[in-house]
């Protein structure tokens, strides 16, 4: 995944994708609004980092991004929009498309070799490179000595290096992070954080969820704050943590109630 | 009291000597309730997978039918192969009426629904926890399939094994498409009805224990089949 062969293979794929852009972007679901007009871009590669108070929306940005949950109203533009395009450039240059790696990874009922193995299967990648390549993953995930293991028996913070791993084996063009380190251990947050930086280097778009203040200061390129359901700031890591540009994103970083 | 042990004494006696009569309705059960095992699995398993993973115009109606078919009556579905199969009936040039072949055709007919409505339960579950993850994948409905199938095989062998129970100790369908021709459709459920009303209790005794024998057996294969998944975490 992360060799210079494939380093060509992501930078043709960026070469065809646009910003992603939110055009007055609303969802609704059972009449409620939960996003609410959100308009933003977010450039083809660097990490955009989404904060915001639980219930904000987040996720469903996320989801929304993904193309999991498609918008009341409004449009998302740019990236790769055609379903039979994704797999027309999975098969033309291996960079094929957005992924979503969620809070609670979801394991295959297969050892941890075989979850990774079975992407690469999906993406038509040769039988005979596909051992490798999955020990490869494993390597860079510090899962080595667990391959053989059901994956549904790896503790959370190896289940999460796991469902990484297995995302970025396809080289994704745009990897979409749900809270990916929340509840893990220092050491499983420093392998997850290392294995997002290897990818932003590779040429991949990072959008990552988190309520973790230091982690967005260690990797934010850009910051997206999210408050029921509306961007109310997109700036750069400087200038937000300088000035987030509103009380409820204020508050946010000084962990108290916003005044009304 | 007395004539009862002594017919517990031949059913003994015939199960020790390995009696060629007995076993060989035991062998024909066996095949025929197998054969529809086989056959219902691979269509009941293909139905409950394809109704949970494809949206279609009716596929409700199609869960709550299979579900309902669950409990269908024996001798009906006995009736309704009869009369496909009878001469007058549309397949009655086949001439398949009073052979096994009648009676896996109608074991396979009464426990498919079963197969298939226990198979969507199973694998309905597993959906909604990859419905996202698939779609992040961008999996085809074939592959979404393929893949629910694998990754609930421990489920459906259980649910295999249930069909399994329900065909080996019906008696109601075959009686009515095989016959209970002695050495050609008699199998353990008919012979032992048979052999009750004549008043020969032995050999339906001894019938009697193969079938909870084999019914047992099949119990513990779901008890092992489920501590095994539990253990490997794989449920």
């Amino acid at each position: 995944m992360l060799e210079q062969t494939n380093r060509t293979s992501t930078s043709t794929a960026l070469r065809r994708c646009k910003p992603l852009q939110f055009k007055d972007v609303v969802l609704e679901i059972d009449g409620v609004a939960l996003i609410r007009q959100i308009n933003c871009t977010l450039d083809s590669s660097g990490k955009t980092i989404v904060l915001g108070p639980n219930g904000a929306g987040k996720s469903l940005f996320l989801r929304l991004l993904a193309g999991l949950m498609e918008p009341t109203s409004g449009a998302i533009t740019g990236g790769l929009e055609e379903q039979d395009g994704l797999r027309k450039l999975a098969q033309d240059t291996g960079a094929p498309c957005m992924s979503l790696v969620f809070q609670n990874p979801v394991m295959l009922r297969r050892t941890a070799f075989e979850n990774i193995a079975f992407v690469l299967r999906h993406h038509q990648v040769p039988k005979h490179e596909i051992s490798s390549k999955v020990d490869k993953a494993l390597a860079i995930a510090r899962l080595e000595t667990r391959a053989h293991v059901p994956a549904r028996r790896l503790s959370g913070g190896e289940q999460q290096r796991l469902a990484l791993a297995r995302t970025l084996m396809i080289n994704p063009y745009a990897l979409l992070l749900d809270e990916p380190s929340a509840s893990l251990d220092p050491l499983s947050t420093a392998i997850v954080e290392d294995m997002i930086e290897r990818a932003d280097a590779m040429g991949t778009k990072i959008v990552l969820v988190t309520h973790d203040i230091k982690q967005a200061k260690r990797m934010a390129d850009d910051i997206l704050f999210i408050h029921e359901g509306r961007v109310l700031a997109h700036k750069s890591k400087r200038a937000f943590f300088k000035d987030p540009g509103s009380k409820q994103a204020q508050a946010y970083l000084d962990g108290r109630v916003p005044q009304e | 009291m007395g004539d009862f042990s002594q017919a517990f004494q031949i059913a003994f006696n015939l199960l020790w000597s390995m009696d060629v009569e007995l076993y060989s309705i035991v062998y024909l059960s066996l095949k025929v309730s197998i054969s529809a095992v086989l056959i219902s699995c691979a269509l009941g398993f293909l139905i409950g997978a394809a109704l949970t993973v494809f949206r279609f115009p009716g596929r409700r109606v199609l869960l709550i039918l299979f579900n309902a078919l669950m409990g269908l009556p024996p001798v009906v579905v006995g009736l309704m192969v009869y009369m496909v199969l009878s001469r007058s009936g549309p397949l009655g040039v086949l001439g398949l009426l009073y052979t096994p072949t009648a009676m896996i055709i109608a074991q396979t007919v009464l426990i498919t629904p079963l197969v298939a409505a226990l198979s969507a339960q199973v694998l309905q579950e597993l959906h909604h926890e990859y419905d996202e993850f698939f779609r992040s994948l961008q999996l085809s409905g074939r592959e979404k399939l393929m893949t629910l199938l694998w990754e609930g095989r421990f489920g459906l062998v259980t649910v295999g094994l249930a069909g399994f129970g329900r065909a080996i100790s019906e008696v109601g369908a075959v009686m009515i498409v095989g016959g209970n021709i002695n050495h050609v459709t008699r199998i353990m459920t008919t012979a032992i009805a048979l052999e009750t009303s004549k008043g020969t209790l032995s050999l339906a005794l001894a019938l009697g224990i193969i079938l909870i024998a084999i019914s047992l057996l099949v119990n513990t294969s779901v008890a092992l089949v489920r501590s095994k998944a539990k253990e490997a975490i794989y449920a």
